[in-house]
C-alpha cells in the first residue's frame, strides 16, 4: 500500500541525511521525497511517499519518531487528503504536432511555459494519476526531458500538521 | 556569564554532569582539549592503547555503574578506531558520549590532513550526533548530548570538536534542565494498559516472563521479582537479560534462544502468554519466527516504541520505563487481591510441565578427566567467586559457555556484547567495570581468538594499577564459527583454526603481569585459586577440548523447539 508521511524535522545540517539513511539503511522504500521551509525557520517539511504492509508503516513512522530531529509525524494518507505533484515536460513539437501538444495541453490544463521552434515546455499539476496520464499521453509524441517535484499533501479540513 | 573557550566549556561540562573518568587516546585535532583537561587536573584520564579499547573501557564502566561513558579522541583515524566501539555500545543501548576533534572548519570538506566525516560515518550507529560548527552552540550541545545518551532507550551520542571552535570564546552558561520539542520520550506507561495487561495474566494458564537487558538498565529487577513471585510465572532471560532477575531463583529457567535452556525455550513454544519486559524479540530468541511461540497472546513493555511489534505481533503495547510499568502492574495485583495460593494452584499444571522439560534436558555437559572441559572451568570460576564478580566476556563459545554456566543473581555483573556481538569487547570493558569498581573482581572470559583482538590493552591495565583476572578458554579455534562447520559445512574448517597462538603466559610477563596455565582438569581449581588470589592483572589460561560444542543450539532460521543437544 502507498502511503504519503507528511514529516516536520528540525532545521538542523545532517537532518535530511538521518531520515535517507533511516530508510537506506532499514531497507524502507522512498518513491518521493520532496522538502520545504515551514512558517517557522526553525523547522522544515518533509513529504515522503512510500509503500509498505501496515506493519512496515507503523515502523517507519515509528522510526522516524525515533531521530531525534523529527519533531512530527503524519501519516496524511490516513485519512482525506489532497496531494499535488508538478513537472515540467519538454516535449517534441514540430508542424504536425504542435496543434496536438497545444490540444493536450488544454484538455489538461497544462500551461505552456516555454516555446522553441521544435519543443513545448510545458508545466502540468495535479495528483500523480493525472501526471501520469499527461505523460502516457504524450510520450508517443516524443518527449525530450522531464522534471518532477516530487508528491506534496495535506490533510482535508481542519486538521493542520 | 563566564567567557569560555569551547575546550573549557568541555572540561566544564564534564565536570557539571559529575563526570570523574575517560577514556581516550590524544592527537593534533584535540590536543588542546587535553591541555585544558591536564591544567584542570580533576578528572581521571585514563590513556588507552587504542580507541577501541577507550570505547569498550568506557562502554563497560558504563554498563557496570548506570553512568556515561565518556571517550576522548582525535581526528580521522582516532575516531574511526571507535566505531566499532561506538556500534557495539549503540546495539546494546549503552549511554556513552564520544568526543572526537576535528580539522578546523576551514578545511572541512577540503581532504584536510586527518579529515573525515565521522558524523556521516557514526550517523547510523549514533543515538544522535552533533559537528559543533559555531563555539555559542557548545554549551547547549554538550548539555544535550549527556541527556540523550542516557534518557529513554540509552545510547551513544558523538560530538565532533573542531580546532578552532575548541579555541574560540563564547559566553558560557551550562543550561539547568533541557527540553527538547523533537525529543521526549515516553517514561509512564498508560494507565490503561497496565490495567489490560493485569486481566490478561489472570486469565493466562501458561504465562511466562521474558525478560530482557531493558531490565537491567532501568534497575527493574526488584519490581521484577515482586511480580514473578506474586503470580509464580517462570522467567527466562535473554543473554543482556541475565541477571535482571536471579539467576538461581527456582522460578529462573535461565537464557532463552539459540543457545538458552531447553526448559525456556520449550516453555516459551508453549505459553499462551508473553510478558515481555525490555526485550525485542531479536532472532537469536526468537528462532524461526512463523513457529515462535504459537498459542501466545503478548504483552510487551518497553521504553522504545520501535521495538514493540517490530517481530512479532502484540497484544498489549506499553511503552514506558519498565520498572515503573511493572510496579504499577505489582500494584494492581495487590489491589485485585488474589491470594498467592490461587495464583499458585493455577499454575501448577504448568510448573509440572516445565519441571519435567526441566529434569530431561538440564544444561549438561561430558565431564573428562584427561582433558579440560570449558563449562567446568565456568562452574569452578563460580564456585569460587561464590557469584560475586563482575564477569565480562568475549564472543563466541566463551560468551556462551558463560551465560549457560555462571549464574548471575546481580544486575550489571554480566558486560557482555548481544547484539554486534563484538570480538574483543570484554577485555576493555573489564578495564573500565574495574575502574568504575576498584575493590571488586573483574573477570574476562575469553576465546584464544577474541583476546588477541584487543590485547594491546594490558599495558593500560598495568599503567591504571588495574586488577582485572582474564579466563582464556583456549581450543585455539575461532570456536563458535568452527561449531558452525561443524555442524553445517561438513566439517571444513575453512579459516578457523590458529596454528599460532602466543604463549599467554609468557605475554602476561611481558606486560609485567602474572600468567598461569592448566592443561589438565585436575589443575583446574588450583590454577584458578591461584589466579584470583594472586594481585594485580592475571592471565589464567586453560587449554581446553579443542572441539566441545556450545548445547542446546537452535539451527539459524530453525524454530526454537528444534534444539541440538549434548
Ligand atoms: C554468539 C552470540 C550468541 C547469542 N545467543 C543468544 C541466545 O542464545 N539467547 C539470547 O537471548 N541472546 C543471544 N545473543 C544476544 C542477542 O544477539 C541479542 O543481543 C539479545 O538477545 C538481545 O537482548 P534483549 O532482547 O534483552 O535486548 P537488548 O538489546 O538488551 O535491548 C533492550 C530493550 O529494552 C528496552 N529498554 C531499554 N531501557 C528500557 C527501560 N528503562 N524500560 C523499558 N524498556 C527499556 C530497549 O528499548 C530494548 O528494546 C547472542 C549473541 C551472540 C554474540
Ligand atoms: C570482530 C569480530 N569478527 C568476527 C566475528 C565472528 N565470530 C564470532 S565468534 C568467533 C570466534 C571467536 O573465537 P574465540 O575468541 O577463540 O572464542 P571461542 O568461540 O573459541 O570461544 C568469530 C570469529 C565477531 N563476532 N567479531
Ligand atoms: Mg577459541
Amino acid at each position: 500500500m502507498k502511503h504519503t508521511l507528511s514529516v516536520l524535522v528540525e532545521n538542523n545540517p545532517g537532518a535530511l541525511s538521518r531520515i535517507a539513511g533511516l530508510f537506506s539503511g532499514r531497507g524502507f522504500n522512498i518513491e518521493s521525497l520532496c522538502v520545504a521551509p515551514t512558517l517557522d525557520p526553525s523547522l522544515s517539511h518533509l513529504t515522503l511517499v512510500t509503500t509498505g504492509d501496515d506493519f512496515i508503516i507503523e515502523q517507519i513512522i515509528k522510526q522516524l519518531n525515533r531521530l531525534i530531529d523529527v519533531y512530527k509525524v503524519v501519516d496524511v494518507s490516513e485519512g482525506e487528503f489532497v496531494e499535488r505533484e508538478m513537472a515540467l515536460i519538454k516535449v517534441k513539437a514540430e508542424d504536425e504536432t504542435r496543434a496536438e501538444v497545444l490540444r493536450m495541453c488544454d484538455i489538461f490544463r497544462c500551461k505552456v511555459v516555454d516555446v522553441s521552434p521544435k519543443t513545448y515546455t510545458i508545466e502540468v499539476t495535479g495528483p500523480e494519476s493525472k501526471l501520469k496520464a499527461v505523460i502516457e499521453l504524450l510520450r508517443p509524441i516524443g518527449i525530450k526531458e522531464i522534471a518532477r517535484t516530487g508528491t506534496i499533501a495535506m490533510v482535508r479540513e481542519k486538521k493542520t500538521l | 556569564m563566564a567567557r569560555l573557550t569551547g575546550k573549557e566549556m568541555v572540561v566544564e561540562a564534564l565536570k557539571r554532569e559529575g563526570v570523574e573518568v575517560i577514556f581516550g587516546f590524544p592527537g593534533g585535532a584535540i590536543i588542546d582539549v587535553y591541555d585544558t583537561l591536564h591544567k584542570d587536573g580533576t578528572i581521571k584520564h585514563v590513556l588507552v592503547r587504542h580507541e577501541q579499547g577507550a570505547t569498550h573501557a568506557a562502554d563497560g564502566y558504563a554498563r557496570a555503574t548506570g553512568k556515561v561513558g565518556v571517550c576522548l579522541v582525535t581526528s580521522g583515524p582516532g575516531a574511526t578506531n571507535t566505531v566499532t566501539g561506538i556500534a557495539t555500545a549503540y546495539m546494546d543501548s549503552v549511554p556513552m558520549v564520544v568526543f572526537t576533534g576535528q580539522v578546523p572548519t576551514g578545511l572541512i570538506g577540503n581532504d584536510a590532513f586527518q579529515e573525515v566525516d565521522i558524523v556521516g560515518i557514526t550517523r547510523p550507529c549514533t543515538k544522535h550526533n552533533y559537528l559543533v560548527k559555531d563555539v555559542k552552540d557548545l554549551p547547549r550541545i554538550l548539555k544535550e548530548a549527556f541527556y540523550i545518551a542516557r534518557s529513554g532507550r540509552p545510547g551513544p551520542v558523538l560530538v565532533d570538536l573542531p580546532k578552532d571552535v575548541q579555541n574560540q570564546e563564547a559566553e558560557f552558561e551550562y543550561p539547568e534542565k533541557i527540553k527538547l520539542r523533537s525529543y521526549n520520550p515516553v517514561i509512564k506507561p498508560h494507565a490503561k494498559q497496565i490495567e489490560r495487561a493485569y486481566r490478561m495474566i489472570e486469565q493466562s494458564k501458561r504465562p511466562i516472563l521474558y525478560v530482557g537487558g531493558g531490565v537491567v538498565i532501568s534497575g527493574a529487577h526488584k519490581e521484577l521479582k515482586e511480580l514473578a513471585e506474586l503470580i509464580n510465572a517462570p522467567v527466562a532471560m535473554t543473554l543482556m537479560g541475565l541477571g535482571g532477575f536471579p539467576g538461581t531463583h527456582p522460578q529462573s529457567l535461565g537464557m532463552l534462544g539459540m543457545h538458552g535452556t531447553y526448559a525456556a525455550n520449550m516453555t516459551m513454544a508453549n505459553t499462551d502468554l508473553i510478558i515481555a519486559v525490555g526485550a525485542r524479540f531479536d532472532d537469536r530468541v526468537t528462532g524461526k519466527i512463523d513457529a515462535f511461540a504459537p498459542m501466545a497472546k503478548v504483552i510487551h513493555i518497553d521504553i522504545d516504541p520501535t521495538s514493540i511489534q517490530k517481530n512479532v505481533k502484540v497484544d498489549i503495547p506499553i511503552v514506558g520505563d519498565c520498572k515503573i510499568a511493572l510496579r504499577k502492574l505489582v500494584d494492581v495485583a495487590k489491589k485485585e487481591g488474589r491470594p498467592k495460593d490461587v495464583w499458585k494452584e493455577r499454575l501448577a499444571p504448568w510448573w509440572e510441565q516445565i519441571r519435567a522439560w526441566q529434569e530431561r534436558h538440564p544444561l549438561a555437559y561430558k565431564y573428562d578427566e584427561n582433558v579440560i572441559k570449558p563449562q567446568f572451568v565456568i562452574e569452578k570460576l563460580y564456585e569460587l567467586t561464590k557469584g560475586k564478580a563482575i564477569i565480562t566476556t568475549e564472543v563466541g563459545q566463551n560468551q556462551m559457555w558463560t551465560a549457560q554456566f555462571y549464574k548471575f543473581d546481580e544486575p550489571r555483573t554480566l558486560l557482555t556484547s548481544g547484539g554486534l556481538g563484538t570480538m574483543g569487547y570484554g577485555f576493555p570493558a573489564a578495564i573500565g567495570a574495574q575502574i568504575a569498581f576498584p575493590d571488586k573482581l573483574v573477570i574476562d572470559v575469553a576465546g584464544d581468538g577474541s583476546i588477541q583482538m584487543n590485547i594491546q590493552e594490558m599495558a593500560t591495565a598495568m599503567e591504571q594499577k588495574l586488577p582485572v583476572k582474564i579466563v582464556i578458554l583456549n581450543n585455539q579455534f575461532l570456536g563458535m564459527v568452527r561449531q558452525w562447520q561443524e555442524l553445517f559445512y561438513e566439517r571444513r574448517y575453512a579459516a578457523t583454526e590458529f596454528h599460532v597462538v602466543p604463549d599467554f603466559v609468557k605475554l602476561a610477563e611481558a606486560y609485567g603481569a602474572k600468567g598461569f596455565r592448566a592443561t589438565k582438569p585436575s589443575e583446574v581449581e588450583d590454577t584458578l585459586k591461584k589466579g584470583l588470589e594472586t594481585e594485580g592483572l592475571v592471565i589464567m589460561e586453560f587449554a581446553i577440548a579443542r572441539e566441545e560444542g556450545v548445547f542446546p543450539m537452535v539451527p539459524a532460521g530453525k524454530a526454537t523447539t528444534e534444539m541440538l543437544l549434548v
